[in-house]
């Protein structure tokens, strides 16, 4: 397997019009005889099917929900970045692109990341055409936030909701062209494998979650949007749908597999209360402006907040980040938690948690303003634990939030299989080891609306793509490959429920290969795991048949693929013999237990290639080059 | 706390249901209502039952997915709430809940509390957008948008299509949806040049999808959980009678292509 | 929205409007301004009872002192009744059509009972004005009750008394009963209806709301209070 990036040439400012120009174009007339499939409907994949759906391409788009307004990336709260500054406070194209490389702590392709800033700007333009009510200020025009610890204003915002009323708005693009024809949308249908003809990916086939049936579908080019993965840990922020059950598939389809163990921790979420919790929900990071992070001095004490005294807290952001305090990067904040509470001071039940406290802010600025700010958030906390955080301070523990690996891409979004692209948060490319606040949002629009639709036409007018269709025999394989998949599924009739596996799966990932790893943990969790997986397929409980909505038969098939990739992500942890971003390995830290990166040994793309069952997958390296930003290390002393 | 629950229980489409009695034993009161049917259904499944089918994805209450009615009201006993965000903390020892799937002819019943609710997407392919292919919009500031109106169409815009307005109503009227997206779409300036023609194909819509009419009773709003006011309907009455009588010609409603 | 428009006849275009349940709703909500109207009118006529035969009566001649008028705004009223009818119930049968299997239980949020019973208070209040017509205008139901219906002559026509038709009437307490009951029922109707007429031809937004109904329950309240008043006072002897 051959890794070519085929990043454009030139200064980094040309690349993407170079490319543009570079690119063969599919006459207008010729549009309509290709297909395309798309997988996924949310940011990335919506978008995409609308955009290549108006072009003149036949889009068949499948999705999971029973709409495809439903997809996750309509929970984002916080906001989309872009370049546009319009607050005039010295924003550019350049400094989001600088911002971005820095924060995913020179783990990204600096071409991918300067195309994105680029793009960022058209964004927003597209969004306000089609009625996305972003804030705005009292003149009309659009109003910005800074997020995420940014010294700019950049991200727009639609109050907490800007990930549903951007998905909304590509939503009804798409519906749009659902009713002139163009796109053919398949709700409630799960893509359960890639097909693969003479080198090149030509289709896909699924499952009809109501009435199970197995079906082909063949297409010219296939376009997977389907998320992340970080469900794999089972208690995560992710929709309890989100799965990678896709992207896995291609992946042993012989797409490679990139950065799997770079997956991000958001420090702000509500903890577990419960063995019965079934998702984490993220309050937004904005909290962080106005809450003061503490737990007590000593450990085990079970006082309530009020009854502990000032000198006996220990505000430890405050303490050991003097300049950033309260306000440090995700993964920072998330790691400092995490060692609180492993010396036994957490706080609340199980002792996974640790005190946000807004007394200070109220009795400064008053409750009025507190709730002017986060009264809604306040809301939603009290809803969920029942305690008043205007009185009791919050408890909040970090969570797994988003993966930035993903199956490896190129410049044009392509994986290693030819005419198999990857959208959005299920490729590697933008966000290197860690991602930014409000740059979700951005790269799955950037994505779908501006680059695919270019990409995809440059493949389909320069590959000579022979026609085949679902009578094929390697149609027939995939085919019945999955029937014998759901059949051996169904035919474990055990007695522990599938639930509880991957509690059990997560867990173990949580404690190994979470928010801080080590030789040692991982190369234990990577001898549990295939004990699991063994147990899984002899003594999960899965009832019902496959010819109905069967719930039960949907998550077993997802967690069966979760614990392989479960595998693949220790083995990347493992092998990544340094601490960046996302990934800290606590034998690779500064004195003072910063994370200490490797430039001269890990300065490359981890991509693992599938060589079949039990055996081991290979690792390829894709070198990235820094020309634009120098490496240097991060610092929030 | 215990519970008794009556489930509605229907195999497929177009087959008999019927209420079938559960008791949900040692439930948390921290547990969200959804968490209480995992850990019911849980147990369904080592027993070898079918478990209870509902649908569900986000559960943070903004994807929509959810929602059945608790005792005759759409999404339980907490206003502004969808029943992923209901805790167990508001239901006491003993209490006795009925669910039930919504019921429409427009959201037939696919299994157990899951419906299909794919007539809310054709009313939104019928007009719920603004025509603006990809690349060809002016910069976000060219048409500034009163804060007001923004906050106003963004008020409408939170609908998460979840159907609790139909279910509640008494004559399962799905015009609280269908007014929240002509009221976001035709409050904002990049909505005028569509605003009428896009009022007549969204209620036509609605009236080919069989859901019944409005009769202001305000039943929708009460459930609403993103709290969207009746106004919206007002709104979509007003656009509608300017559409038929003040703007002239009807466009033909076929679908193209 | 790349339909082509096409010009449809205005015949057709109205039967596409009422073939809308929003175009219905427009119908039942104009005709109920109509009828509303009639509500008001009526019941200022009939407060004359207050100031003595002459007065009552002379209005009664008045009123058919120009046939013309009279018939076309009984005709009027006569239309705009069957139309809030007939689209009322229209709605009420695809309204059943809409949810074919109930639910086993249904609990109210925010609705009032008067909203709700719109489609039972309606048809009650119609057969009531059956019967208060053969009553009071043309008079059969007098007999029922034992009375002669009382006439006038006024310039060689022979015309209804209502005056004298009046007291006689609402004399019996059964009949002033089912007065009074149905009056409590058209108050009901008004309270949602009158509310309900804005919002259905878009006059509504949130500042005017708590107004609209607010002035639905206490104009309706009025309107009660004036129309029991009349037998109440007969029962009382105040009229006699």
């Amino acid at each position: 397997m051959e890794l070519d990036s085929r990043i454009p040439g030139g200064p980094i400012e040309q690349k993407w019009d170079k490319a543009r120009f570079e690119m063969k174009l599919v006459n207008p007339a010729n549009k309509r005889k290709y297909s395309l499939i798309v997988v996924g409907s949310g940011l990335a994949g919506a978008s995409a099917a609308a955009t290549l759906g108006e072009l003149g391409y036949n889009v068949k788009c499948f999705c999971f929900q029973d709409s495809p307004r439903r997809a996750h990336s309509i929970a984002a709260q916080g906001g989309i970045n872009a370049a546009k500054n319009y607050q005039n406070d010295g924003d550019s194209i350049f400094r989001l692109f600088y911002d971005t490389v820095k924060g995913g702590d020179f783990r990204a392709r600096e071409a991918n990341v300067y195309r994105l800033a680029q793009i960022s700007v058209n964004i927003i333009d597209q969004c306000v055409a089609q009625g996305v009510p972003f804030a705005r200020e009292y003149g009309g025009t659009l109003a910005n936030r800074s997020f995420g610890g940014a010294q700019v204003s950049r991200t727009f915002y639609a109050r907490g909701q800007t990930g549903q009323q951007l998905l909304l708005g590509a939503y009804q693009a798409l519906q749009r062209q659902v009713s002139l024809g163009r796109v053919t949308m398949i709700p409630r249908t799960e893509m359960l494998d890639l097909v693969v003809i003479d080198g090149r990916a030509r289709g896909i086939i699924t499952r009809n979650l109501i009435t199970g049936k197995i079906d082909a579908h063949v297409a010219d080019a296939v376009i997977l949007a389907t998320g992340g993965y970080g469900n794999v840990f089972f208690l995560s922020t992710n929709a309890k749908g989100s799965n990678a059950t896709a992207i896995w598939r291609a992946y042993k389809r012989g797409a490679a597999f990139a950065n799997p163990c770079f997956t991000q921790i958001h420090p702000t979420c509500i903890p577990v209360s419960g063995d019965y919790q079934s998702k984490l929900t993220l309050m937004s990071e904005s909290l962080r402006n106005d809450g003061r992070i503490w737990v007590p001095l000593k450990p085990g004490d079970t006082r309530p907040p009020d009854q502990i005294p000032e000198n006996e807290r220990d505000y430890y952001l405050e303490r050991r980040y003097p300049s950033f305090g309260n306000l440090v990067p995700r993964d920072v904040a998330s790691r400092a938690a995490k060692a609180v509470c492993d010396e036994g001071r957490g706080v609340g039940p199980g002792g996974l948690g640790v005190y946000l406290d807004f007394s200070d802010a109220i009795r400064r600025l008053g409750k009025k303003t507190i709730a002017d700010r986060y009264g809604n958030l306040f809301e939603m906390y009290e809803r969920i634990t029942g305690e008043d955080p205007y009185t009791v301070p919050m408890r909040i523990y970090p969570a797994i939030h988003y993966t930035m690996g993903g199956l490896w891409v190129d410049y044009h979004l392509m994986s290693t299989i030819p005419g198999l692209f990857v959208l959005g948060e299920a490729n590697f490319s933008d966000h290197g080891a860690n991602r930014l606040g409000a740059s979700a949002l951005m790269q799955g629009l950037a994505d779908g609306y501006f680059v695919i639709p270019y990409t995809i036409g440059n493949y389909l007018a320069s590959a000579k793509i022979e026609k085949v269709d679902t009578s094929h025999a390697e149609f027939k394989r995939c085919e019945s490959e999955v029937n014998e998949r759901v059949r051996k599924l169904l035919s474990i009739k055990g007695k522990k429920s599938v639930d509880a596996y991957h509690r059990e799966l997560g867990k173990l990932l949580w404690d190994y290969c979470g928010m801080a790893r080590n030789e040692q943990g991982l190369k234990k969790c990577l001898a549990k795991i295939p004990e699991l997986r063994e147990e899984f397929w002899q003594n999960a409980a899965v009832v019902g048949s496959g010819t109905e909505l069967n719930q039960v038969l949907e998550r077993a098939g997802r967690v069966a693929d979760f614990f392989e990739l479960a595998e693949l992500m220790c083995l990347d942890a493992l092998h990544r013999n340094e601490s960046c971003g996302g990934h800290f390995r606590e034998e690779y830290q500064t004195p003072d237990g910063e994370a200490l990166r490797d430039d001269e040994h890990y300065c490359y793309v981890a991509a693992w290639e599938y060589r079949g069952e039990n055996q081991a997958p290979v690792l390829h390296k894709e070198p990235l080059k820094f020309e634009y930003v120098l490496p240097s290390q991060r610092s929030y002393k | 706390m215990n519970l008794i629950l009556h489930v509605w229980r229907q195999k497929g489409p177009g087959e008999k249901g019927q209420m079938v009695r559960y008791e949900a034993k040692n439930v948390n009161e921290d547990m969200s209502f959804l968490e209480m049917l995992d850990v019911l259904n849980e147990q369904l499944v080592l027993r070898g039952e079918d478990p209870i089918a509902f649908d569900h994805d986000c559960r943070e209450g903004i994807c929509g997915s959810c929602g059945f009615m608790i005792n005759g009201v759409a999404h339980g006993p907490q206003r502004g709430t969808t029943v992923c965000q209901l805790h167990m903390r508001h239901f006491k020892d003993g209490d006795e809940l009925w669910l039930e799937p919504w019921r429409a002819k427009a959201f037939p019943v696919v299994k157990d509390l899951v419906v299909d609710r794919s007539a809310f997407d054709r009313i939104i392919a019928a007009g719920g957008y603004i025509s603006v292919p990809t690349g060809s919009a002016p910069d976000g500031n060219a048409i500034p948008v009163p804060k007001k109106k923004q906050e106003m169409a963004m008020d409408a815009a939170a609908c998460i299509a979840c159907g609790a307005c139909v279910a509640m109503c008494p004559n399962a009227s799905a015009a609280l949806f269908t007014g929240a997206k002509i009221s976001h779409l035709n409050l904002l300036p990049q909505g005028q040049p569509e605003r009428y023609e896009r009022a007549e194909r969204m209620i036509a819509q609605m009236n080919i999808e069989n859901f019944g009419h409005c009769t202001n009773i305000g039943e929708c709003e009460a459930v609403c959980p993103k709290s969207i006011r009746l106004e919206v309907i007002a709104f979509m009455n007003r656009d509608f009678l300017r559409a038929k009588w003040v703007e002239g010609e009807e466009p033909v409603l076929a679908s193209q292509g | 929205m790349s339909a082509v428009a096409v010009t449809q006849s205005k015949a057709n275009r109205a039967l596409r409007f009422y073939g809308l349940t929003n175009g219905k709703k427009v119908i039942v909500a104009v005709t109920g301004v109509a009828l509303f109207g009639f509500v008001v009118g009526h019941l200022i006529g009939n407060l004359q009872v207050f100031l003595g035969p002459e007065v009552m009566n002379a209005y009664g001649a008045t009123l058919h002192s120009n046939p013309a008028l009279l018939w076309s705004a009984r005709i009027i009223l006569l239309a705009a009744v069957i139309l809030h009818i007939t689209a009322s119930v229209q709605l009420a049968i695809r309204a059943k059509a809409a949810r074919p299997e109930g639910y086993r239980k249904w609990n109210r949020v925010k609705s009032s009972y008067a909203s709700r019973t719109m489609i039972w208070s309606g048809p009650i209040i119609g057969a009531f004005v059956v019967y208060h017509l053969l009553h009071f205008t043309l008079g059969n139901a007098m007999g029922w009750q034992g009375r002669q219906f009382a006439t006038q002559t006024v310039d060689g026509h022979v015309i209804p008394a209502p005056y004298e038709n009046v007291v006689a009437g609402f004399q019996n307490p059964i009949v002033s009963g089912a007065y009074i009951f149905a009056m409590a029922l058209l108050m009901l109707h008004l309270r949602h209806g009158l509310w309900s007429m804005f919002q259905t031809v878009g006059l509504n937004h949130s500042r005017l709301s708590p107004r609209l109904q607010r002035f639905a329950s206490v104009f309706s309240l009025i309107l009660f209070i004036g129309y029991i008043s009349i037998p109440i006072a007969v029962m009382l002897g105040i009229v006699r």
